[in-house]
Protein backbone atom coordinates (compact mmCIF):
# COMPACT_ATOMS: atom_id res chain seq x y z
CA UNK A 1 0.00 0.00 0.00
CA UNK A 2 1.40 3.35 -0.90
CA UNK A 3 1.18 5.51 1.75
CA UNK A 4 0.24 9.41 1.13
CA UNK A 5 1.53 12.21 2.77
CA UNK A 6 -1.01 14.22 5.12
CA UNK A 7 1.36 16.79 5.61
CA UNK A 8 3.95 18.36 3.49
CA UNK A 9 6.63 20.48 4.57
CA UNK A 10 8.85 22.29 1.77
CA UNK A 11 11.87 24.67 1.99
CA UNK A 12 10.28 26.19 5.33
CA UNK A 13 11.62 28.80 7.04
CA UNK A 14 10.47 30.67 9.56
CA UNK A 15 12.17 34.05 10.89
CA UNK A 16 11.45 36.84 13.54
CA UNK A 17 12.78 40.20 14.44
CA UNK A 18 13.52 40.89 17.93
CA UNK A 19 15.03 44.55 18.91
CA UNK A 20 15.62 45.13 15.11
CA UNK A 21 17.62 42.04 14.55
CA UNK A 22 16.37 38.50 12.56
CA UNK A 23 16.16 35.46 13.92
CA UNK A 24 15.34 32.43 12.23
CA UNK A 25 13.64 29.53 13.89
CA UNK A 26 13.28 27.32 11.26
CA UNK A 27 15.62 26.74 8.92
CA UNK A 28 15.20 25.49 5.47
CA UNK A 29 12.99 22.77 6.57
CA UNK A 30 11.53 19.53 4.14
CA UNK A 31 9.55 16.85 5.56
CA UNK A 32 6.85 15.24 4.62
CA UNK A 33 4.72 12.82 7.35
CA UNK A 34 2.85 10.13 6.08
CA UNK A 35 -1.45 9.65 7.00
CA UNK A 36 -1.53 7.38 9.89
CA UNK A 37 1.84 7.98 11.09
CA UNK A 38 3.13 8.48 14.62
CA UNK A 39 6.17 10.84 14.77
CA UNK A 40 7.59 12.34 17.47
CA UNK A 41 9.64 15.48 17.13
CA UNK A 42 12.71 15.85 19.63
CA UNK A 43 14.12 18.94 20.23
CA UNK A 44 15.93 21.23 23.28
CA UNK A 45 13.67 24.10 23.72
CA UNK A 46 14.76 26.92 21.25
CA UNK A 47 15.48 24.39 18.79
CA UNK A 48 12.32 25.37 16.45
CA UNK A 49 10.04 22.56 17.41
CA UNK A 50 7.70 25.00 18.43
CA UNK A 51 7.42 27.15 16.20
CA UNK A 52 7.53 24.39 13.57
CA UNK A 53 4.14 22.98 15.39
CA UNK A 54 2.82 26.29 15.11
CA UNK A 55 3.25 26.26 11.67
CA UNK A 56 1.18 23.16 10.91
CA UNK A 57 -1.85 24.08 11.70
CA UNK A 58 -1.97 27.90 10.34
CA UNK A 59 -1.26 29.64 13.85
CA UNK A 60 2.15 30.86 12.20
CA UNK A 61 2.63 31.07 8.69
CA UNK A 62 6.13 30.50 7.36
CA UNK A 63 8.25 33.45 5.66
CA UNK A 64 9.69 31.03 3.12
CA UNK A 65 8.40 27.97 1.86
CA UNK A 66 5.18 25.80 2.13
CA UNK A 67 3.12 24.00 4.34
CA UNK A 68 0.75 21.71 2.63
CA UNK A 69 -1.82 20.18 4.70
CA UNK A 70 -4.05 17.53 2.51
CA UNK A 71 -2.91 19.17 -0.16
CA UNK A 72 -4.37 22.91 0.83
CA UNK A 73 -1.31 25.46 1.35
CA UNK A 74 -1.97 27.15 5.17
CA UNK A 75 -1.54 30.13 3.39
CA UNK A 76 -4.61 30.23 1.83
CA UNK A 77 -6.60 32.19 4.22
CA UNK A 78 -9.88 31.17 3.17
CA UNK A 79 -9.17 27.76 4.00
CA UNK A 80 -8.13 29.08 7.55
CA UNK A 81 -10.94 27.13 9.15
CA UNK A 82 -10.76 24.29 7.41
CA UNK A 83 -7.27 23.33 8.09
CA UNK A 84 -7.58 24.34 11.50
CA UNK A 85 -10.01 21.48 11.86
CA UNK A 86 -8.25 18.61 9.74
CA UNK A 87 -5.08 19.69 12.46
CA UNK A 88 -5.81 19.57 15.76
CA UNK A 89 -3.16 21.05 18.24
CA UNK A 90 -2.69 20.72 21.85
CA UNK A 91 -0.12 22.56 23.91
CA UNK A 92 1.36 22.10 27.04
CA UNK A 93 -0.46 23.84 29.65
CA UNK A 94 -4.01 22.02 30.29
CA UNK A 95 -5.31 24.98 32.29
CA UNK A 96 -4.91 27.74 29.40
CA UNK A 97 -6.83 25.31 27.09
CA UNK A 98 -10.12 24.67 28.73
CA UNK A 99 -13.26 26.96 28.02
CA UNK A 100 -15.47 25.34 29.93
CA UNK A 101 -16.35 24.44 33.97
CA UNK A 102 -17.70 21.39 32.81
CA UNK A 103 -15.86 18.92 30.83
CA UNK A 104 -18.91 17.69 28.54
CA UNK A 105 -19.33 21.72 28.02
CA UNK A 106 -15.63 21.56 27.06
CA UNK A 107 -15.07 19.50 24.74
CA UNK A 108 -18.16 20.22 23.00
CA UNK A 109 -16.75 23.78 22.00
CA UNK A 110 -14.92 22.84 19.15
CA UNK A 111 -17.78 20.84 17.37
CA UNK A 112 -19.89 23.85 18.42
CA UNK A 113 -18.01 26.10 16.33
CA UNK A 114 -18.10 23.78 13.67
CA UNK A 115 -22.06 24.59 13.57
CA UNK A 116 -22.74 21.33 14.09
CA UNK A 117 -26.39 19.55 15.13
CA UNK A 118 -26.62 19.01 18.60
CA UNK A 119 -27.31 15.79 18.38
CA UNK A 120 -24.26 15.46 16.50
CA UNK A 121 -22.45 16.91 18.83
CA UNK A 122 -23.60 14.83 21.79
CA UNK A 123 -22.89 11.69 19.66
CA UNK A 124 -19.24 13.00 19.50
CA UNK A 125 -18.54 15.09 22.61
CA UNK A 126 -19.56 11.20 24.22
CA UNK A 127 -17.54 9.27 21.42
CA UNK A 128 -14.12 11.91 21.88
CA UNK A 129 -14.36 11.07 26.07
CA UNK A 130 -14.82 7.68 25.58
CA UNK A 131 -11.20 7.84 23.41
CA UNK A 132 -9.67 9.32 26.24
CA UNK A 133 -10.46 7.45 28.67
CA UNK A 134 -12.48 10.21 30.70
CA UNK A 135 -15.92 9.75 30.20
CA UNK A 136 -17.13 8.85 33.15
CA UNK A 137 -15.66 12.67 34.23
CA UNK A 138 -17.78 14.44 31.72
CA UNK A 139 -20.26 16.06 34.52
CA UNK A 140 -17.22 17.10 36.46
CA UNK A 141 -15.38 20.46 36.38
CA UNK A 142 -11.93 20.50 35.42
CA UNK A 143 -10.19 22.12 38.53
CA UNK A 144 -10.85 19.37 40.06
CA UNK A 145 -8.96 16.81 38.00
CA UNK A 146 -5.50 15.96 38.09
CA UNK A 147 -2.87 17.64 35.33
CA UNK A 148 -3.00 14.18 33.37
CA UNK A 149 -7.04 13.95 33.43
CA UNK A 150 -6.85 17.57 32.15
CA UNK A 151 -4.50 17.32 29.48
CA UNK A 152 -6.60 14.12 28.06
CA UNK A 153 -9.65 16.37 28.15
CA UNK A 154 -7.80 18.95 26.17
CA UNK A 155 -7.25 15.95 23.86
CA UNK A 156 -10.72 14.51 23.50
CA UNK A 157 -11.85 18.67 23.00
CA UNK A 158 -9.82 18.42 19.71
CA UNK A 159 -10.54 14.46 18.80
CA UNK A 160 -14.47 15.62 18.98
CA UNK A 161 -13.39 17.98 15.93
CA UNK A 162 -12.49 14.85 14.04
CA UNK A 163 -8.96 15.70 12.69
CA UNK A 164 -6.92 13.88 10.75
CA UNK A 165 -3.98 14.55 12.43
CA UNK A 166 -3.02 15.60 15.86
CA UNK A 167 0.04 18.04 16.83
CA UNK A 168 0.94 18.20 20.70
CA UNK A 169 3.27 20.65 21.49
CA UNK A 170 4.99 19.44 24.63
CA UNK A 171 1.97 17.97 26.35
CA UNK A 172 3.54 15.93 29.19
CA UNK A 173 5.68 18.49 30.46
CA UNK A 174 3.50 19.97 32.83
CA UNK A 175 2.52 16.29 33.89
CA UNK A 176 4.21 13.91 36.71
CA UNK A 177 5.22 10.85 35.60
CA UNK A 178 1.52 9.14 35.58
CA UNK A 179 0.18 11.70 34.10
CA UNK A 180 2.76 11.62 31.40
CA UNK A 181 2.24 7.95 30.77
CA UNK A 182 -1.61 8.15 30.45
CA UNK A 183 -1.19 10.67 27.59
CA UNK A 184 1.50 8.90 25.60
CA UNK A 185 -0.69 5.74 26.26
CA UNK A 186 -4.05 7.47 24.88
CA UNK A 187 -1.61 8.85 21.49
CA UNK A 188 -1.00 5.36 21.09
CA UNK A 189 -4.56 3.86 21.71
CA UNK A 190 -5.56 6.73 19.20
CA UNK A 191 -3.27 6.34 16.51
CA UNK A 192 -3.77 3.06 16.30
CA UNK A 193 -7.73 2.81 17.13
CA UNK A 194 -8.62 5.73 15.18
CA UNK A 195 -5.94 6.16 12.65
CA UNK A 196 -5.37 9.78 13.48
CA UNK A 197 -1.84 10.64 12.49
CA UNK A 198 -0.06 11.64 15.68
CA UNK A 199 3.02 14.44 15.85
CA UNK A 200 4.28 14.50 19.40
CA UNK A 201 7.13 17.59 20.31
CA UNK A 202 8.65 16.71 23.19
CA UNK A 203 12.24 16.57 24.85
CA UNK A 204 11.80 13.40 27.08
CA UNK A 205 13.24 10.63 24.67
CA UNK A 206 11.08 8.19 26.44
CA UNK A 207 8.16 9.18 24.98
CA UNK A 208 9.92 8.03 21.37
CA UNK A 209 9.75 4.70 22.16
CA UNK A 210 6.98 3.58 20.55
CA UNK A 211 6.96 5.90 17.39
CA UNK A 212 7.27 4.87 14.16
CA UNK A 213 9.48 8.08 13.19
CA UNK A 214 11.86 10.01 15.23
CA UNK A 215 13.28 13.11 13.76
CA UNK A 216 15.45 15.66 15.97
CA UNK A 217 15.98 19.18 15.97
CA UNK A 218 18.49 21.64 17.28
CA UNK A 219 18.90 25.06 16.41
CA UNK A 220 15.81 25.20 13.56
CA UNK A 221 17.55 22.54 11.49
CA UNK A 222 16.46 18.42 11.39
CA UNK A 223 19.84 16.18 12.25
CA UNK A 224 18.92 13.09 12.21
CA UNK A 225 15.93 11.17 11.05
CA UNK A 226 14.73 7.28 11.97
CA UNK A 227 13.65 4.73 13.11
CA UNK A 228 13.61 5.40 16.96
CA UNK A 229 15.98 2.18 17.92
CA UNK A 230 18.25 4.08 15.17
CA UNK A 231 17.84 7.44 16.41
CA UNK A 232 18.57 6.19 20.10
CA UNK A 233 21.98 4.28 19.56
CA UNK A 234 23.46 7.59 18.25
CA UNK A 235 24.04 8.80 22.32
CA UNK A 236 26.66 11.57 21.35
CA UNK A 237 24.80 13.18 18.82
CA UNK A 238 21.86 13.23 20.72
CA UNK A 239 23.99 14.57 24.04
CA UNK A 240 25.54 17.51 22.26
CA UNK A 241 21.76 18.92 21.53
CA UNK A 242 21.29 18.95 24.67
CA UNK A 243 18.69 15.75 25.13
CA UNK A 244 18.55 14.28 27.96
CA UNK A 245 19.00 10.33 27.21
CA UNK A 246 17.32 8.08 29.25
CA UNK A 247 19.16 6.35 32.00
CA UNK A 248 18.92 2.43 30.27
CA UNK A 249 20.42 3.97 27.36
CA UNK A 250 22.98 6.09 28.94
CA UNK A 251 23.42 2.60 31.22
CA UNK A 252 24.35 0.68 27.79
CA UNK A 253 25.84 3.27 25.81
CA UNK A 254 28.57 3.51 28.79
CA UNK A 255 28.80 -0.09 29.12
CA UNK A 256 29.65 -0.46 24.59
CA UNK A 257 32.44 1.99 25.28
CA UNK A 258 33.46 -0.21 28.02
CA UNK A 259 34.05 -2.35 25.82
CA UNK A 260 30.95 -4.84 26.46
CA UNK A 261 29.03 -5.95 23.68
CA UNK A 262 25.67 -5.08 24.27
CA UNK A 263 22.77 -3.77 22.25
CA UNK A 264 22.35 0.06 22.24
CA UNK A 265 18.91 -0.22 20.29
CA UNK A 266 16.95 -0.97 23.04
CA UNK A 267 15.12 1.80 25.27
CA UNK A 268 12.83 -0.07 28.33
CA UNK A 269 14.34 -1.49 31.31
CA UNK A 270 13.41 -4.68 30.45
CA UNK A 271 14.91 -5.05 27.63
CA UNK A 272 17.65 -3.28 28.39
CA UNK A 273 18.09 -5.90 31.11
CA UNK A 274 17.87 -8.74 28.61
CA UNK A 275 20.74 -7.50 26.54
CA UNK A 276 23.01 -6.82 29.64
CA UNK A 277 22.10 -10.26 30.73
CA UNK A 278 22.94 -11.57 27.08
CA UNK A 279 26.38 -9.67 26.74
CA UNK A 280 27.23 -11.46 30.33
CA UNK A 281 26.15 -14.22 29.16
CA UNK A 282 28.25 -14.25 25.83
CA UNK A 283 31.50 -12.47 27.99
CA UNK A 284 31.40 -15.68 30.45
CA UNK A 285 31.65 -18.04 27.82
CA UNK B 1 -8.09 33.30 53.32
CA UNK B 2 -8.58 33.13 49.82
CA UNK B 3 -10.26 29.79 50.22
CA UNK B 4 -13.66 31.11 51.99
CA UNK B 5 -14.35 33.21 48.56
CA UNK B 6 -17.42 31.01 46.99
CA UNK B 7 -18.82 31.51 43.48
CA UNK B 8 -21.68 30.59 43.28
CA UNK B 9 -23.51 28.69 45.79
CA UNK B 10 -24.92 26.16 44.02
CA UNK B 11 -26.36 22.87 46.59
CA UNK B 12 -26.74 19.70 45.23
CA UNK B 13 -30.28 18.50 45.22
CA UNK B 14 -33.17 17.38 42.92
CA UNK B 15 -35.66 19.32 43.93
CA UNK B 16 -38.62 20.49 41.52
CA UNK B 17 -36.91 23.77 41.48
CA UNK B 18 -33.14 22.17 40.64
CA UNK B 19 -35.42 20.63 37.67
CA UNK B 20 -37.13 24.18 36.92
CA UNK B 21 -35.18 26.08 33.45
CA UNK B 22 -32.98 28.56 34.62
CA UNK B 23 -34.49 30.83 32.02
CA UNK B 24 -38.32 29.94 33.30
CA UNK B 25 -36.41 30.61 37.20
CA UNK B 26 -34.85 34.22 36.33
CA UNK B 27 -38.02 35.36 35.00
CA UNK B 28 -40.08 34.21 37.40
CA UNK B 29 -37.69 35.57 40.44
CA UNK B 30 -37.86 39.04 38.78
CA UNK B 31 -41.81 39.07 38.65
CA UNK B 32 -42.30 37.35 41.96
CA UNK B 33 -39.55 40.71 43.67
CA UNK B 34 -41.74 43.24 41.59
CA UNK B 35 -44.76 41.66 43.21
CA UNK B 36 -43.52 41.43 46.52
CA UNK B 37 -42.45 45.16 46.13
CA UNK B 38 -46.13 45.87 44.91
CA UNK B 39 -47.91 44.31 48.47
CA UNK B 40 -49.32 47.24 49.54
CA UNK B 41 -50.92 45.97 53.02
CA UNK B 42 -49.93 43.63 55.93
CA UNK B 43 -52.05 40.84 54.84
CA UNK B 44 -50.91 40.82 51.10
CA UNK B 45 -46.93 41.03 52.60
CA UNK B 46 -47.78 38.11 55.04
CA UNK B 47 -48.79 35.77 52.02
CA UNK B 48 -46.44 36.73 49.80
CA UNK B 49 -44.13 35.25 53.01
CA UNK B 50 -46.17 32.15 53.22
CA UNK B 51 -45.43 31.64 49.07
CA UNK B 52 -42.13 32.59 49.80
CA UNK B 53 -41.54 30.11 52.88
CA UNK B 54 -43.01 27.39 50.66
CA UNK B 55 -41.08 27.92 47.84
CA UNK B 56 -37.98 27.77 50.30
CA UNK B 57 -39.83 24.49 51.30
CA UNK B 58 -39.94 23.07 47.93
CA UNK B 59 -35.87 23.85 46.92
CA UNK B 60 -35.20 21.13 49.55
CA UNK B 61 -32.12 23.81 50.25
CA UNK B 62 -31.31 23.63 54.11
CA UNK B 63 -32.69 26.47 55.96
CA UNK B 64 -29.63 27.08 57.35
CA UNK B 65 -28.16 28.34 54.59
CA UNK B 66 -30.45 30.70 53.84
CA UNK B 67 -30.38 32.00 57.50
CA UNK B 68 -26.33 32.36 56.36
CA UNK B 69 -27.08 34.59 53.47
CA UNK B 70 -30.03 36.94 55.55
CA UNK B 71 -26.28 37.48 58.30
CA UNK B 72 -24.46 39.18 55.21
CA UNK B 73 -27.33 41.32 55.15
CA UNK B 74 -27.98 41.82 58.76
CA UNK B 75 -26.55 46.05 59.27
CA UNK B 76 -28.65 46.78 55.78
CA UNK B 77 -31.63 44.87 57.27
CA UNK B 78 -31.04 47.04 60.34
CA UNK B 79 -30.45 49.88 58.98
CA UNK B 80 -33.68 50.16 57.19
CA UNK B 81 -35.76 49.11 59.98
CA UNK B 82 -34.40 51.88 62.09
CA UNK B 83 -34.58 54.59 60.16
CA UNK B 84 -38.26 53.66 58.90
CA UNK B 85 -38.78 53.37 62.72
CA UNK B 86 -39.00 57.19 62.71
CA UNK B 87 -40.89 57.82 59.10
CA UNK B 88 -44.46 56.11 60.24
CA UNK B 89 -47.19 59.17 61.09
CA UNK B 90 -50.31 57.65 62.02
CA UNK B 91 -51.00 55.41 64.89
CA UNK B 92 -50.64 56.40 68.62
CA UNK B 93 -47.11 58.21 70.31
CA UNK B 94 -45.15 54.71 72.05
CA UNK B 95 -42.07 57.46 72.74
CA UNK B 96 -41.07 60.84 71.78
CA UNK B 97 -37.56 62.31 72.42
CA UNK B 98 -36.26 65.28 71.03
CA UNK B 99 -38.03 65.84 67.45
CA UNK B 100 -37.98 62.08 66.99
CA UNK B 101 -40.95 60.20 67.50
CA UNK B 102 -41.83 56.64 67.88
CA UNK B 103 -45.09 55.89 66.33
CA UNK B 104 -47.31 52.47 65.88
CA UNK B 105 -47.28 53.16 62.38
CA UNK B 106 -43.28 53.48 62.79
CA UNK B 107 -43.28 50.14 63.77
CA UNK B 108 -45.67 48.96 61.27
CA UNK B 109 -43.16 50.61 58.68
CA UNK B 110 -39.94 49.43 60.17
CA UNK B 111 -41.62 45.74 60.14
CA UNK B 112 -42.94 46.09 57.00
CA UNK B 113 -39.70 47.48 55.53
CA UNK B 114 -37.32 44.54 56.55
CA UNK B 115 -39.95 41.86 55.78
CA UNK B 116 -39.62 42.85 52.10
CA UNK B 117 -35.64 42.82 51.89
CA UNK B 118 -35.84 39.40 53.83
CA UNK B 119 -38.23 38.36 51.25
CA UNK B 120 -36.04 39.95 48.40
CA UNK B 121 -32.79 38.18 49.80
CA UNK B 122 -34.91 34.89 50.01
CA UNK B 123 -35.70 35.02 46.20
CA UNK B 124 -32.50 35.89 44.97
CA UNK B 125 -30.98 32.71 47.06
CA UNK B 126 -33.33 30.49 46.32
CA UNK B 127 -32.07 31.36 42.29
CA UNK B 128 -28.26 31.08 43.16
CA UNK B 129 -28.62 27.34 45.36
CA UNK B 130 -30.83 25.93 43.28
CA UNK B 131 -29.07 26.70 39.90
CA UNK B 132 -25.37 26.40 38.62
CA UNK B 133 -23.14 29.03 37.47
CA UNK B 134 -22.72 27.46 34.18
CA UNK B 135 -27.17 27.11 33.91
CA UNK B 136 -27.04 30.91 35.20
CA UNK B 137 -24.70 31.93 32.29
CA UNK B 138 -26.51 29.56 29.56
CA UNK B 139 -29.84 31.11 30.53
CA UNK B 140 -28.82 34.83 30.45
CA UNK B 141 -27.31 34.31 27.33
CA UNK B 142 -30.68 32.79 26.21
CA UNK B 143 -32.71 35.75 27.47
CA UNK B 144 -30.57 38.35 26.51
CA UNK B 145 -30.79 36.57 22.56
CA UNK B 146 -33.78 39.21 21.70
CA UNK B 147 -31.18 41.38 21.17
CA UNK B 148 -29.47 39.93 18.14
CA UNK B 149 -32.33 41.49 16.38
CA UNK B 150 -31.33 44.86 17.37
CA UNK B 151 -27.86 44.68 15.83
CA UNK B 152 -26.17 43.69 19.03
CA UNK B 153 -25.71 40.08 18.41
CA UNK B 154 -21.98 40.03 19.09
CA UNK B 155 -22.43 41.59 21.88
CA UNK B 156 -24.29 39.37 23.62
CA UNK B 157 -21.88 36.01 22.46
CA UNK B 158 -19.38 38.17 24.12
CA UNK B 159 -20.50 38.50 27.35
CA UNK B 160 -22.10 35.14 27.70
CA UNK B 161 -18.30 33.96 26.63
CA UNK B 162 -16.79 36.11 29.08
CA UNK B 163 -19.09 34.76 31.79
CA UNK B 164 -18.07 31.02 30.75
CA UNK B 165 -14.34 32.04 30.98
CA UNK B 166 -14.13 34.10 34.01
CA UNK B 167 -16.50 30.71 36.05
CA UNK B 168 -13.80 28.45 34.25
CA UNK B 169 -10.82 30.72 35.58
CA UNK B 170 -11.68 31.85 39.16
CA UNK B 171 -10.58 28.44 40.24
CA UNK B 172 -7.71 28.64 38.81
CA UNK B 173 -6.20 32.05 39.60
CA UNK B 174 -7.31 31.70 43.02
CA UNK B 175 -4.94 28.80 43.30
CA UNK B 176 -2.18 30.86 41.64
CA UNK B 177 -2.84 33.79 43.78
CA UNK B 178 -2.62 31.46 46.91
CA UNK B 179 1.10 29.62 44.90
CA UNK B 180 2.55 33.47 44.67
CA UNK B 181 1.57 34.28 48.33
CA UNK B 182 2.61 31.15 50.05
CA UNK B 183 5.84 32.35 47.31
CA UNK B 184 6.45 35.69 48.83
CA UNK B 185 5.59 35.23 52.20
CA UNK B 186 8.57 32.23 51.86
CA UNK B 187 10.84 35.06 50.49
CA UNK B 188 9.64 37.00 54.15
CA UNK B 189 6.82 39.11 52.81
CA UNK B 190 4.54 40.44 55.35
CA UNK B 191 0.93 40.18 55.32
CA UNK B 192 -0.66 39.97 57.72
CA UNK B 193 0.09 42.88 59.86
CA UNK B 194 -0.13 46.54 59.77
CA UNK B 195 -2.54 49.42 58.83
CA UNK B 196 -4.92 49.33 56.03
CA UNK B 197 -1.91 50.95 54.15
CA UNK B 198 0.41 48.41 54.68
CA UNK B 199 -1.87 45.85 53.96
CA UNK B 200 -2.65 47.13 50.72
CA UNK B 201 1.57 47.82 50.06
CA UNK B 202 2.03 43.95 50.52
CA UNK B 203 -0.82 42.87 48.14
CA UNK B 204 1.10 44.61 45.18
CA UNK B 205 3.81 41.94 44.91
CA UNK B 206 0.53 39.63 44.63
CA UNK B 207 -1.08 41.19 41.82
CA UNK B 208 1.77 42.06 39.79
CA UNK B 209 2.86 38.84 39.12
CA UNK B 210 -0.69 37.51 39.37
CA UNK B 211 -1.65 39.80 36.65
CA UNK B 212 1.09 38.79 34.82
CA UNK B 213 0.77 35.71 34.53
CA UNK B 214 -3.35 36.43 33.53
CA UNK B 215 -1.85 38.26 30.43
CA UNK B 216 -0.20 34.99 29.27
CA UNK B 217 -2.35 32.99 30.23
CA UNK B 218 -5.48 34.55 28.08
CA UNK B 219 -2.84 34.70 25.26
CA UNK B 220 -2.52 31.07 25.27
CA UNK B 221 -5.83 30.65 25.80
CA UNK B 222 -6.76 32.66 23.01
CA UNK B 223 -4.59 30.20 20.70
CA UNK B 224 -5.71 27.29 21.54
CA UNK B 225 -10.01 28.77 21.03
CA UNK B 226 -8.45 29.65 17.51
CA UNK B 227 -6.94 25.76 17.15
CA UNK B 228 -10.84 24.77 17.88
CA UNK B 229 -12.31 26.57 15.20
CA UNK B 230 -13.45 29.76 17.66
CA UNK B 231 -14.09 32.53 15.23
CA UNK B 232 -16.48 34.64 17.35
CA UNK B 233 -19.32 33.15 17.72
CA UNK B 234 -20.60 32.91 14.21
CA UNK B 235 -22.42 30.12 13.33
CA UNK B 236 -22.37 28.49 16.61
CA UNK B 237 -24.45 25.86 17.79
CA UNK B 238 -25.15 24.24 20.94
CA UNK B 239 -24.86 20.69 22.27
CA UNK B 240 -27.62 21.61 25.18
CA UNK B 241 -30.50 23.17 24.31
CA UNK B 242 -33.05 24.17 26.72
CA UNK B 243 -36.51 23.26 26.09
CA UNK B 244 -39.36 24.31 28.33
CA UNK B 245 -41.11 21.22 29.84
CA UNK B 246 -44.35 20.76 32.14
CA UNK B 247 -42.10 21.14 35.35
CA UNK B 248 -41.42 25.15 34.03
CA UNK B 249 -45.29 25.57 33.13
CA UNK B 250 -46.52 23.98 36.71
CA UNK B 251 -43.65 26.57 38.18
CA UNK B 252 -44.68 29.39 36.40
CA UNK B 253 -48.04 28.77 36.93
CA UNK B 254 -47.10 28.68 40.44
CA UNK B 255 -45.62 31.94 40.80
CA UNK B 256 -48.65 33.73 38.47
CA UNK B 257 -51.21 32.53 41.11
CA UNK B 258 -48.69 34.07 44.40
CA UNK B 259 -48.73 37.06 42.20
CA UNK B 260 -52.38 37.18 41.52
CA UNK B 261 -52.70 36.60 45.23
CA UNK B 262 -51.01 39.64 46.11
CA UNK B 263 -52.93 42.08 43.89
CA UNK B 264 -56.15 40.66 45.13
CA UNK B 265 -55.02 41.00 49.00
CA UNK B 266 -54.01 44.58 47.94
CA UNK B 267 -57.51 44.99 46.30
CA UNK B 268 -59.73 43.73 49.15
CA UNK B 269 -58.33 44.69 52.13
Amino acid sequence: MKMENIIEIKKVSYEYTEEERIFAAVKDINLNIERGSFTVILGHNGSGKSTLAKMLNGLKRPTFGDVIIDGINTKDEEKELEIKRKVGMVFQNPDNQLIASIVEEDVAFGPENLGLSPAEIRVRVDDALKSVGMYEFRKSTPHRLSGGQKQRIAIAGIIAMQPDCLVLDEPTAMLDPKGRAEIIDTLIKLNKEKNITVILITHYMEEAEKADRVVVMNDGEIIADGLPAEIFENVSLLKSVGLDVPQTTELLYALKQKGFRVKTNVISIKETAASIAAALGSEEK
Amino acid sequence: MLKDITFGQYYESNSLLHRTDPRAKIVLMILLIVFIFLAKNLFALLFATACVGCIALISRVPFRLYIKNMKAILPVLIFTAVINLFYGDGGRILLEVWKLRITTGGIYNSVFMALRIVLLIFMSSVLTYTTTPNDLTDAIESLLSPLKFVGLKGAVHTLAMMMTIALRFIPTLIEEAEKIMNAQKARGADLESGGLVDRVKALIPILIPLLISSVRRAYELAEAMECRCYNGGEGKTRMKQMHLSNTDFLVSAAAIIMCAGIIILNILL
